[in-house]
């Protein structure tokens, strides 16, 4: 499931994705963030991930995939609500590097 | 020589390259290795190793095709956990390089080239043997905190 909410004011596509993000949903979920951020071409896409139950290198893929779009229309990704797991799969990933990320662990903005 | 240690307690599943075994795989490893009590943290672990083999098997070895997926888990003394998941597909040029993290055959999709990389800092020891047209073996093992087990 994904539940994605355009905010006009902020200019922010907010996506939040819950359940497993693994390679046999990736596609559909690539699919319609895309969709929406064609459409409104926001300034920032948050990906609140406080709803996953799973995640593994197929959400890394989604995520950098993201994060190139949306550096070719001039924004930018927030992350948001990583579990500790998830937070070291970023990590591992270097994502901290290329997009603000909250987790849970970190508490606060890293 | 090495001996082989008795496991406590094994099993075997074969199913074929689908999407929608990925997930199954996981639940599957779960059920299973709940049995030594994990922590979260190394169920979680153990879960993303075999979701990026599993998933290797079905994007990268039966590419364009559907094969059979073989995962075999051992529970062994001391609270060691032994996985094993093999394809029969196409298997890999050099593995030295594709064990390189970043590396990927398939970056037009989205693939990060992790999966190696994950499996081997989310366990112990990653094996990896291979044969161009014959197929691939990735070999996992972890041993678990010592909880409430002697
Ligand atoms: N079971 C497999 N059969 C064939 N090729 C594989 C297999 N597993 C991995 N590979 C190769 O190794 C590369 C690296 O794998 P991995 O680290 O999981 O990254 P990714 O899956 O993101 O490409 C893949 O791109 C692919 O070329
Ligand atoms: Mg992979």
């Amino acid at each position: 499931m994904v539940d994605i909410v355009y905010s006009p004011e902020r200019s922010e596509v907010r996506a939040e994705v819950s359940g497993e993000l693994d390679h046999c949903r990736a596609a559909d979920l690539r699919a319609a963030i895309d969709l929406e951020i064609m459409k409104r071409v926001p300034r920032t896409l948050v990906l609140d991930l406080s709803q996953l139950a799973f995640m593994d290198s197929s959400g890394i893929g989604l995520i950098i995939g993201r994060y190139k779009l949306m550096s070719e229309l001039g924004g930018r990704v927030v992350v948001e609500g990583a579990s500790p797991a998830t937070a070291k799969l970023l990590r591992l990933a270097g994502i901290f590097r290329i997009c603000t990320v909250h987790s849970f662990e970190e508490g606060l903005k890293v | 020589m090495r001996t082989r240690i008795h496991p406590k307690n094994e099993m075997t599943l074969r199913f074929p390259s689908l999407a929608e075994n990925e997930r199954f795989a996981r639940i599957a490893l779960s059920g299973f290795v709940s049995a030594l009590d994990p922590t979260i943290d190394e169920l979680t672990e153990l879960k993303t190793a075999v979701s990026e083999a599993v998933t290797n098997c079905i994007v990268h070895a039966y590419r364009d095709t559907v094969g059979e997926v073989t995962m075999t888990v051992r529970l062994l003394e001391g609270g060691r956990v032994y996985i094993r998941i093999s394809d029969k597909g196409c298997g890999i040029e050099d593995v030295g390089q594709a064990r390189e993290p970043l590396f990927t055959t398939a970056p037009d999709e989205e693939r990060a080239g992790l999966g190696f990389a994950i499996m081997e800092s989310f366990t112990d020891s990653l094996r990896v043997t291979s044969r161009r047209g014959r197929g691939t073996t990735v070999t996992m093992q972890r041993t678990l905190t010592t909880r409430t087990r002697p």
